[in-house]
């Protein structure tokens, strides 16, 4: 009987991943569409003619490496959850959270250094060759603070004792998410490194 | 057996039934996250702009059809909108135009029909408690609902709602100086829909989860009905190709608001010239298109596969070819993302891209004339029942047959030098989505009523309700197609200038009164469909005598759709007339093992 039970339990589930880490697979997916269109309206227009040349703000480059070292503090503070060290999921999500600002600070800095090199939103003196970088970089800042967002609840539920090795779905569902939105940045980093 | 191991997914749904009964009401008939109440909630929002659109597209044939005519009878509702000379505004035209294609092809067609039956039927025909996430659902009508709201509010600002046409084409749409629609018209239009895109893809979301993760013991993906098929299809669509015209979307309030120049270059308005340079407006026909297609069949799909459900369970014979049906929904999907262009032959694109573009637009009719071919081979030699919803159902193949043709006329690069931007496009697509789809939810409606609210609709003004509107839908558009050949453009206020086309005031005429005729036709259905709803003909539990899960349900299924065990399911859903069996239909819950008169070689529970 014991092991019929276990037959039919394997049977009932129908898939292995759990439709919440699935659902945010997909929206993963969307963003992903979102930024494929904006990177190819990027190329196409690029082939144009009447392209502006600048370089990047030497901002964008430290911000880059502020956001990797924050994808390591939440990868800790997951494997923290795993050891079920809550003292150190707390400490790694907060320096998660403090980098995640630091970077989109950097970004609005790195703006400025934009528009000292006379490059512009709009206006005009713009080129779609400026206000796609602004776009981007603004864009990929509004879904880092759904991230962060998202990081104040996991640390929410930290702090109240609901993250565990037990209990790793939502600390495991941000990881995820937060590691996406660090490698969506590197993706628009270099885009914009290669095709500028 | 079965029953006393349900998976621990459904034993934390079944708690959550018990939880539901003390809920507040604005939880359960507001803010309900309980996808058959939800589906209600879309049903009805859709009927209801379905009527407006309707309305809008009757005000602007009269204007078609009887350019002559005193409108100011219309002055208590349209006010100023009605010239002093008694005519229609021809601005306000164009807003017509353009709120009748965004309501119809949005609102309807998109939010009212997979809306309505994704959530409705994909939880009861796969055998789930609910949506993987009822608040992410609930989250999903209320965008919708906050999106419509501010569409709605749109229709009645002093310089009017979007005038641009519904594929709302840069410089037109950017430029307030351009139309009067497109001040703040245009940008309560880009906030609508920038809601309503985030309502689609939280719903889209949902029922591919829904489909991959809740599937109850048995259902294989080679047993799911063809509606789940093309609703997971059309979901997975929906996700690809939204978040595109969102991008569209964004780069235009920038060009409107923030002085970009994405889509504008080089345009002097009164002498003076734009500070706008670099733009280019045709990146924005190809973000725009690359939605645009793909949102064709977002449309269609899910009507076509209603229609597989209903021809198989009133044929009373299993669907034809049931895997090639799975296989055309599948290639058309794949197809739609690389067609894009053809919507865009006359922008000067190169005539040799303009031919690869052709041949795979062409390629589009092989999936599609496979699913009309199962369907004709499905409803033959059946023990054809004609309800309603089975009408309706042969007049969506009659339509996707008929405008299906004229897609192939149109898909030549060439031919469409001449057609493109006439009437002969408005009869194409009005034919074979719009009218389709239209029949693919109405047939729905019919079909699942009994489900939705254990109740019949009656029959007889059902079938009233058909022959006018399928002999209406025909005669409106079967004409446009001579006027489209002849060069009519559409969009255009009046056509009395020009003499080449004075012959066709006989014609417009028709097709204006047959609009009018057809408009009013659906009122039956309305009243239909709130009279049954109290006092139609009380439903058995399966009334139609059908296979799928959702019939296995109580009449009036509560929260979690099964009072005991999810049922398993032992075989696919079309065993109609099977051979041997004692009734000319085997539902999905009924084991191999029960039914050794009828099986087939190698049809055994194992398997």
């Amino acid at each position: 009987m014991e092991e019929k039970i276990q037959l039919n339990d394997a049977h009932e589930q129908t898939f292995t991943v759990h439709p919440k880490k699935f659902l945010l697979w997909l929206f993963i997916v969307t963003i992903i569409m979102l930024f494929a269109a904006f990177t190819s309206a990027y190329l196409v227009r690029s082939t144009d003619g009447d392209w502006l040349k600048f370089d990047l703000p030497p901002m964008f480059t430290m911000s880059t490496a502020v956001i990797l070292l924050s994808s390591v503090t939440v990868q800790v503070a997951y494997w923290a959850a795993k050891n079920n060290n809550t003292s150190r999921i707390n400490t790694a999500l907060i320096a998660t959270i403090v980098l995640g600002i630091v970077f989109l600070y950097m970004q609005v800095k790195g703006w400025g250094q934009l528009v000292d090199e006379n490059v512009y939103l709009g206006g005009q003196y713009s080129n779609p060759a400026g206000s796609f970088v602004y776009i981007l970089s603004g864009l990929h800042g509004f879904h880092l603070i759904t991230g962060l967002i998202y990081l104040l609840i996991v640390l929410y539920s930290s702090a109240s004792g609901k993250v565990s090795s037990l209990n790793l779905l939502q600390i495991e569902m941000c990881t995820t998410y937060w590691h996406f939105l660090d490698l969506l940045w590197i993706y628009l980093f270099v885009f914009l490194l290669v095709n500028n | 057996m079965s029953a006393t191991h349900s998976g621990s997914l459904s034993d934390a749904h079944a708690h959550d039934e018990h939880d539901h009964h003390d809920l507040p009401w604005i939880r359960k008939y507001v803010f309900s996250e309980d996808h058959k109440y939800i589906a209600k909630q879309y049903l009805i929002s859709g009927i209801v702009w379905a009527v407006i659109g309707g309305l809008l597209s009757v005000l602007f044939r009269l204007q078609l059809g009887f350019p002559d005519a005193d409108l100011t009878w219309l002055k208590p509702l349209l006010g100023d909108w009605i010239q002093a000379d008694g005519k229609l505004d021809p601005e306000f035209y164009l807003a017509l135009v353009t709120m009748h294609g965004t309501i119809m092809v949005f609102f309807v067609l998109t939010a009212g029909l997979s809306g309505t039956f994704s959530n409705f039927l994909i939880p009861l025909q796969i055998g789930a408690r609910d949506m993987a996430s009822g608040f992410l659902n609930m989250l999903s009508y209320w965008f919708f609902f906050l999106s419509s709201a501010i569409m709605m509010a749109s229709l009645f600002i002093k310089t009017g709602p979007a005038s641009g046409g519904w594929v709302i084409y840069p410089p037109l749409s950017a430029l307030p100086q351009a139309v009067n629609g497109s001040g703040l018209g245009m940008t309560l239009w880009l906030v609508a829909m920038a809601f309503f895109i985030a309502s689609t893809l939280l719903g889209g979301l949902n029922y591919v989860t829904t489909i991959i993760n809740l599937r109850t013991k048995g259902m294989t993906f080679s047993r799911l009905p063809l509606t789940i098929w093309a609703f997971f299809i059309t979901a997975i669509i929906g996700l690809l190709s939204f978040p595109v015209l969102f991008s569209a979307a964004l780069l235009l309030i920038f060009d409107r608001s923030f002085g970009t120049s994405f889509f504008l270059s080089e345009i002097y308005i009164g002498g003076e010239a734009l500070h706008h340079e670099g733009g280019s407006p045709i990146l924005f026909q190809h973000l725009f298109w690359f939605l645009g297609h793909p949102e064709v069949y977002i449309v269609l799909l899910p009507a076509l596969g209603i229609t597989s459900e209903i021809v198989a369970t009133n044929s009373r014979k299993p669907i034809f070819g049931y895997k090639a049906m799975i296989f055309s929904i599948v290639a058309i999907a794949f197809l739609s993302f690389i067609v894009w262009a053809h919507h865009m032959f006359v922008t000067g694109m190169n005539p040799f891209l303009g031919s690869i573009f052709m041949f795979l637009t062409l390629i589009i009719a092989v999936p599609s004339a496979v699913k009309a071919f199962n369907y004709i081979a499905t409803l033959w030699r059946g023990n054809i029942i004609f309800t309603p919803a089975m009408l309706f159902s042969i007049g969506l193949v009659s339509f996707f047959i008929s405008g299906g043709l004229t897609g192939i006329v149109l898909g030549n690069s060439a031919a469409d030098i001449q057609l493109h931007d006439t009437y002969f496009v408005v009869a194409h697509f009005h034919i074979v989505m719009g009218s389709a789809s239209f029949f693919g939810m109405l047939a729905g409606v019919y079909h699942w009523f009994p489900k939705m609210f254990g109740r019949m609709m009656d029959d007889r003004l059902g079938y009233i309700h058909f022959w006018l509107t399928f002999i209406g839908v025909y005669l409106i558009f079967f004409p446009m197609h001579y006027i489209g050949i002849a060069g009519f453009p559409r969009r255009y206020y009046s056509w009395t200038g020009f003499d080449a086309f004075s012959t066709f005031t006989d014609l417009n005429e028709l097709i204006s009164i047959a609009a009018i005729v057809t408009f009013v036709a659906q009122f039956i259905f309305i009243f239909n469909f709130f009279y049954s709803m109290f006092k139609g003909r009380v439903s058995t539990m399966n009334p139609w005598n059908s296979n799928t899960l959702e019939w296995t349900t109580p009449i009036n299924p509560g929260h979690g759709n099964w009072p005991g065990a999810i049922p398993t399911v032992y075989r696919w859903p079309y065993d109609y007339s099977k051979p041997g069996a004692a009734e000319d239909f085997i539902p999905q819950t009924i084991p191999f093992s029960q039914t050794p008169e009828s099986n087939l070689p190698g049809e055994t529970d194992e398997n």
